[in-house]
């Protein structure tokens, strides 16, 4: 399959899942480079719909292609995708220059370049010095830092944020909102943050996905979405 | 990403799905193996010698009926007594001791079974303590420990403790507000028997009553010791004595079947009917309840707790006291002694290897099976193998692997080998059980992380779940290794000379009636057995997760 020219990121064409009792389909297309907020009620499949561009869970049907290569068959670690999730992202036991450099080479091989690189990702979260602590002896906001600086060293073109800053206070919540958003252009990622605060946007002309029962029910910029809601189940999500 | 990466890539998914089954299904694989060639070398043996209908052989009905026998009432008695003991720990939360009676109630658990039953004829046997005592007092006759009671009396030391424990954890299930009911409407003892604790003790009681059912069926060295002569046999005695001394291996298949049939019964119904079990033995402190302070309810509290633990301790001081006064040089310069108490040893660590091994494989394929594909039914199938092995003979294992291998070689001289499968077989489900909450607990929280992070199983297992699990698998090989470490079973069939084990020897001087040299070398059996778990705990389990 010769490289696909245009500059879409993400498709999902009929894409198809069944949790429990429902059945989801999705089909949706994302511009390289382009910062996509996902919204929807919980258990709505907004989670399952980063599962299954990350490659967590398989398509019953429909294919996924990133960055122009289709993804069936493609394990997880194969795909230029990074997942950030609510929490579990790093190992308890190992130290936080440790769990970046897992994001090097997975059985922790670095030569003295590669600990340079880690340390640069940490120094520009704002975490320089912290490289032998555990992360229990940070905090949340720290923790999803780190987290962040081994999705730099990773490199992948797509960051998939799957509620990562739901747990934090709503101060901290918007300065890693920020932090991200400016992270993005910098480094030319493709970005879908799951979130349920619309609050912690800062930037209101960005595009949102809002999602209901297993669907893209809703597709906009979100001060369109928020000002003349399409759909009766936007409405009340929304509070309308 | 080129073409040819992915191709790679796709390559190495496929591979993924191989090598998620691989494990347990090789398990799986072996354990059918093992027992379809034992089955069949019983089955190619038997068949050598025809024409006689064994299903009309009257020993055959009497043992089953024995077995049932003893069995039901090992179960009954050890529940029933257990009830009081249990509701009295249950009233009583916080007297001095208390934590020390629960530890106590614990030993008959991990207490090497020769070595208890060795304690029953320390206390019960014909110049025990108990006769001794009657004879002092002017009483002539005296009390046979041997029988269907000695049996009875071993198996409720070896199982009220146990179904104490389990009761205990059914007590702490009853929800707070039951007990402000109670001290609201000023119920009585009677009362809150009957309207709080007995709806909790007919649910549990039943699936304890079931469990030690079952271990009292196939129980082995306590019938074999204590039982007394030939109508007194559990199937696996029976099993035993059929391959030892008749060598008739019809009537060995026709017992080893019969004992399949109803294990897997009683099984099915315990898993189908009973509620589960609690296991996590969480012993929290009861709500204050009304009926406490009654001076009544003190003194019926103080008899079964001191009833509860006298049970416990008696056998328990009996062999202390023995070990004590035993000829404690003579036995440890025995030779065959210290060579004995060496191959116990290998036989142990490589048993229990073996099983901590075969239950990490097991359960990471049931793992990969829930969390990676989400079929939570075949990772539950998968777990539930393990426990199959508690309804297949172990001396129906071995006798079928003696047998085979009675056309290659001397089965006498690969006797420990034997064992060594044999045991590592048995231990299997007490490593699954111990291992499956945590291996289940890491596999949630990080098997994502890992797959994104693309982790080889090498380094999956050197980075994540070797130092987020090695306490869970230091208990495990340490329990597993204890086990086969003091078992007393399949050895029986192969403990010549040469082939002896620690417990091998201990059975045969209770069997000689030289009871003090019994009790050192059952004291070297217990100090060995902690040293081992101990090291073990140590050495694999290390002090912390860092």
């Amino acid at each position: 399959m010769p490289r696909d020219r245009t500059t879409t990121a993400i498709r999902v064409d009929g894409v198809t899942f069944r949790y429990e009792e429902m059945t989801m389909r999705f089909d949706l297309k994302i511009a390289e480079g382009d910062f996509v907020m996902v919204l929807g009620p919980s258990g709505a499949g907004k989670s399952t719909l980063l599962s299954l561009i990350a490659g967590f869970d398989r398509p019953l049907d429909g294919t996924i292609t990133l960055m122009g290569q289709e993804m069936t068959g493609v394990a997880p670690a194969d795909r230029p995708v990074t997942t950030l999730f609510q929490e579990g992202n790093l190992f308890p036991h190992l130290t936080v220059a440790q769990n970046v450099g897992l994001g090097i080479h997975p059985g922790l091989k670095l030569n003295k370049n590669q600990h340079a690189q880690v340390s640069q990702a940490l120094d520009q979260m704002g975490l320089a010095g912290l490289e032998t602590r555990l992360p229990r002896a940070l905090s949340g906001g720290e923790r999803q830092r780190v987290a962040l600086a081994r999705s730099l060293v990773r490199n992948r073109p797509i960051l998939l944020l799957d509620e990562p800053f739901a747990a934090l206070d709503p101060g901290r919540r918007r300065e890693m909102t920020d932090l991200v958003s400016d992270l993005a252009p910098e480094r030319g990622l493709t970005v879908m943050m799951v979130s349920h605060q619309l609050e912690e946007v800062r930037d209101r002309s960005m595009r949102a996905l809002f999602i209901h029962d297993g669907q893209v029910v809703a597709d906009g910029a979100i001060n369109d979405l928020v000002s003349s809601p399409t759909s009766s189940e936007l409405r009340s999500y929304l509070g309308h | 990403m080129a073409n040819s990466d992915v191709a790679l890539a796709t390559a190495r998914s496929k591979s993924g799905a191989i090598g998620g089954l691989l494990p347990g299904g090789l398990v799986i694989g072996l354990l059918a193996g093992l027992v379809a060639v034992s089955v069949v070398g019983l089955l190619l043996a038997a068949s050598e010698r025809t024409g006689r209908s064994i299903w009309t052989d009257p020993y055959l009905w009497a043992v089953l009926r024995f077995t049932i026998l003893q069995a039901s009432l090992s179960a009954l008695i050890s529940v029933a007594l257990a009830i009081p003991v249990a509701r009295a720990l249950a009233r009583r939360p916080d007297f001095f001791g208390r934590s020390l009676l629960v530890r106590i109630l614990g030993v008959p658990m991990v207490l090497p079974t020769i070595v208890g039953v060795l304690g029953m004829v320390i206390l019960l046997g014909r110049n025990g303590w108990l006769n001794q005592g009657l004879e002092g007092l002017g009483f002539s006759g005296q009390i046979n420990v041997y029988g269907l009671s000695g049996i009875l009396i071993a198996h409720v030391f070896f199982n009220m403790p146990f179904a104490t424990r389990l009761l205990l954890s059914g007590w702490t299930t009853i929800p707070s507000e039951h007990w402000r009911l109670a001290s609201q409407f000023g119920f009585n003892s009677g009362q809150i028997f009957r309207l709080i604790e007995w709806p909790m003790i007919r649910e549990v009681a039943p699936g304890i009553a079931g469990v030690i059912f079952l271990l009292c069926f196939t129980s082995f060295a306590i019938v074999l010791t204590l039982g007394g002569g030939p109508p007194n046999a559990t199937l696996e005695v029976a099993i035993y004595q059929a391959l030892r001394f008749d060598f008739d291996l019809q009537r060995l298949l026709a017992l080893a079947l019969l004992q399949v049939v109803i294990c897997a019964g009683v099984m099915a119904m315990l898993t189908f009917w009973a509620r589960p079990v609690a296991t996590d033995m969480a012993l929290h402190a009861i709500h204050d309840r009304p009926d406490r302070v009654r001076v009544l309810a003190r003194a019926v509290d103080g008899f079964w707790l001191a009833l509860g633990a006298l049970i416990v301790l008696a056998p328990l001081a009996a062999l202390g006291s023995r070990f004590v006064t035993g000829p404690i040089f003579k036995v440890l310069s025995e030779e065959a002694v210290w060579a004995a108490a060496v191959r116990s040893l290998a036989v142990g660590l490589t048993a229990g290897c073996i099983s901590v091994v075969l239950g990490w494989g097991l359960l990471s394929t049931a793992r990969w099976l829930a969390v990676r594909r989400g079929k939570l039914w075949a990772a539950r199938a998968l777990e539930t193998t393990a426990s199959l092995s508690l309804v297949t003979p172990p001396l129906m294992l071995g006798a079928g692997l003696f047998l085979v291998l009675r056309t290659f070689t001397d089965p006498f001289a690969l006797g420990l080998i034997i064992v060594v499968v044999v045991n590592a077989m048995m231990g299997l489900p007490f490593a699954v059980r111990i291992l499956n909450p945590p291996m289940a607990q890491v596999a949630r929280r990080y098997d994502r992380l890992v797959q994104g992070l693309g982790m080889n199983p090498i380094d999956r297992f050197r980075l994540v779940d070797w130092p987020l699990l090695r306490r869970p698998l230091a208990l495990a090989l340490g329990l597993t290794v204890a086990l086969s470490f003091g078992d007393f079973g399949v050895i029986a069939l192969f403990g010549t000379g040469q082939t002896e084990t620690l417990p091998m020897v201990l059975y045969q001087r209770i069997g000689t009636y030289r009871i003090g040299e019994a009790a050192v070398v059952g004291g070297l059996l217990i100090g060995l057995c902690i040293t081992v778990f101990a090291i073990i705990d140590r050495g694999v389990g290390g002090r912390a997760t860092r």
